[in-house]
């Protein structure tokens, strides 16, 4: 059956890319959105993209497979995946205590819960290092009592736990101000218990902005660099992250191999990103579809 | 107007609520308020903002605590039972549904909440929901979600929502206040009509008269956290307890007058006395539309007809009474003769109330 045996299609005015807005200036605003995001999203990361190839397939497998770039890959990701986790529960209390409760001093610490965006990452590494080294105030009783935080991947859980706390509380703050007391009040008046309220009523309606905050959290706790670095040691194989690795392969004029962890970062952060945007997406389309 | 019949005083009271009193910090908002509704009553509380009425319905749900005072249900110490326990159905004005839930899951939310040992049957809690889909008439919206509906809507699966855990009491407040005019008048009828059928005592709150009226076996006022008036409506419209109650309940004409040997004069007019009309300056409140007319030769006040303005079924009349403006109500078919711009004509209020000035 060839196309021409159909009978033609009437004559169809071309289809529009862009319903016609009162809104002026689309072309404008289209034009620099498009050569922004260009210039410093794609362009920077077409060449992270391209780089790596000089080594051919091959080449860039065996980086990759190295039991060292594995190690760090499988740290950077597995310690801001459960650093993120903690920061959950703990962001979502703290949001709850200064949104919910009236006390003195609110307000600083609600100041205080930025401190982690404003300080320099590397005073926030060198701070966390005096403090749980093992001979530091904290690092030496704990140390006494068997377990060593600094120089270790607790440490790194840490330091992560550190920067990514404030994005969980500030995304879900201005939610759970937001959250209409009637709808509580509604569940405590149909019978639900304290817990029934929290778990059937506040958590649905945080959720997604939990999900933000957990790969908000994430996403700056794979790249984190300067507060890691002091804590960590950076033992091979035991406490060296990903980003560490890129800057000793840089070091050692090792750009294409530089660039091969880089991409994989890239892959998969952009794949669990994704994921959990898709998550979110499907659970806003529950609530108002 | 409310022509029911005047309630069934034998039904034995079910809601007392004696001396409560509420203050947020400095400013009281309920003070001393005793009252009691029967069962299967429908109460409406009735005032402006500010006058306690949504505090007094909040204490009975237990989501405000009073300063102090008595809330007894059925013979029971309601202040006792904490919210979850006193099974009242609350519906809020802005339906307070949860928003992640289908329409079918927000009404069974009261039953699914329950101990295991209390809640129905997964099949139970279904064929209930359907049910209270049914009265509420929205059946087959089952699965939307509350986003997905009018306002008219969700205030249904609101109601429903407080029916599904057949309260004991079911509280109401501004359940219509959100909702525009054409949509309050139908969900009122049917709101009583439900109220009938359920057979649950009710208590609704409202800034809205008419409503009030319309809707309620009695109608409690309430003006700065106190109790003015309690009754059935026609008691309250036709003797309203004092002259905030007259004016809030419908429009007003208000003159000075003097009270002497059981006379009320008012400019020229002169009549007999209201009985227990108090002494000396008085203020005579009626309703602008309660007056007949009649050639300057009848009883009542002297007026100079200024204009005369049809809109739609009513026609307004002002009018120069003495040395004030006053404005009158008419229906337009029975507008008498000689009612015109420029004329004189005498105004006799049918039902003055009289209250000391």
């Amino acid at each position: 059956m060839t196309a021409a045996a159909l009978p033609s299609a009437p004559p169809r005015s071309r289809r529009r890319w862009k319903q016609p807005s009162i809104l002026p200036g689309f072309p404008l605003a289209m034009g620099w959105t498009l050569t922004w995001l260009g210039l410093i999203v794609v362009l920077p990361l077409t060449a992270l993209i391209l780089r790596p190839w000089e080594l051919g397939v091959g080449g860039v497998w065996a980086t990759l497979t190295e039991p060292r770039v594995l190690a760090a890959l499988r740290l950077s990701f597995g310690a801001a995946a459960l650093a993120a986790l903690t920061n959950l529960p703990l962001g979502l209390l703290v949001a709850w205590t200064l949104t919910r409760y009236e006390f003195p001093g609110r307000r600083i610490v609600d100041a205080i819960v930025d401190l982690p965006f404003a300080l320099p990452t590397a005073v926030a590494g060198i701070a966390l290092t005096a403090l749980y080294a093992p001979t530091g105030p904290l690092g030496a009783p704990l140390a006494a009592a068997g377990i060593q935080v600094a120089y270790t991947p607790v440490g790194i859980y840490l330091a992560l736990m550190f920067i990514g706390l404030p994005f969980v509380v500030r995304t879900v703050q201005p939610v759970l101000q937001d959250l209409d007391r009637e709808v509580e009040e509604a569940a405590q008046t149909l019978g639900a218990t304290h817990l029934q309220r929290f778990a059937l009523v506040i958590l649905p309606a945080v959720l997604p902005a939990l999900i933000s905050g957990f790969s908000l959290a994430f996403a700056r706790a794979v790249g984190e660099y300067g507060s890691v670095i002091f804590i960590a040691g950076n033992m091979p194989l035991k406490s060296e992250i990903a980003p560490l690795l890129i800057v000793i392969k840089l070091e050692q004029y090792d750009y294409a191999g530089a660039a091969a962890v880089g991409l994989a970062m890239l892959v998969i952060s952009f794949g669990a990103l994704l994921a959990v945007n898709g998550l979110q997406l499907l659970l806003a389309r529950r609530g108002r579809a | 107007m409310n022509f029911r019949p005047a309630d069934d005083t034998s039904a034995a009271t079910a809601l007392e609520i004696k001396g409560v009193s509420k203050a947020f910090g400095r400013f009281p908002a309920l003070k001393s308020v005793s009252l009691q509704a029967r069962e299967r009553e429908f109460l409406a509380l009735l005032g402006p903002s500010g006058s306690g009425k949504t505090t007094l319905l909040r204490v009975l749900a237990g989501l405000e605590t009073p300063d102090s005072g008595e809330v007894r249900f059925g013979g029971e110490d309601f202040l006792a039972l904490p919210v979850r326990r006193r099974r009242v159905g609350m519906v809020f004005q802005h339906y307070a549904l949860f928003r992640h839930m289908t329409v079918a899951q927000n009404i069974a939310f009261g039953l699914t909440v329950r101990k295991a040992a209390e809640r129905p049957s997964k099949s139970e809690i279904a064929d209930r929901v359907n049910n209270l889909l049914q009265l509420v008439q929205l059946e087959g919206l089952d699965k939307r979600y509350p986003s997905q509906l009018s306002g008219g809507q969700r205030q249904r699966v609101a109601l429903a929502r407080a029916l599904a855990i057949e309260p004991r009491m079911l509280l109401l407040d501004e359940p219509f206040g959100a909702l525009d005019a054409q949509v309050r008048r139908e969900l009122r009828r049917w709101l009583r009509e439900l109220h009938d059928r359920a057979g649950v005592t009710t208590v609704f709150v409202t800034h809205d008269q008419e409503e009030a009226l319309d809707l309620a076996d009695r109608v409690a006022i309430l003006k700065d956290g106190e109790l003015v008036q309690l009754g059935t409506p026609n008691e309250v419209y036709e003797n309203p307890a004092d002259p905030f109650v007259f004016d809030f309940l419908g429009q007003t004409c208000r003159m000075p007058g003097v009270v002497a040997q059981g006379r009320l004069q008012v400019a020229d007019w002169v009549s007999e006395a209201p009985a227990g009309a108090p002494q000396g300056a008085v203020e005579v409140f009626f309703r602008p539309d309660e007056v007949s007319f009649g050639a300057p030769d009848a009883p009542g006040l002297l007026a100079q007809v200024k204009g005369v303005a049809q809109r739609g079924p009513d026609v307004r009349i002002d009018c120069r009474v003495g040395e004030a403006d006053v404005e009158f109500q008419a229906h337009g078919p029975t507008l008498p003769q000689g009612v015109g711009a420029g004329r004189s004509v005498r105004v006799l209020p049918l039902r003055p109330q009289v209250y000391a000035a």
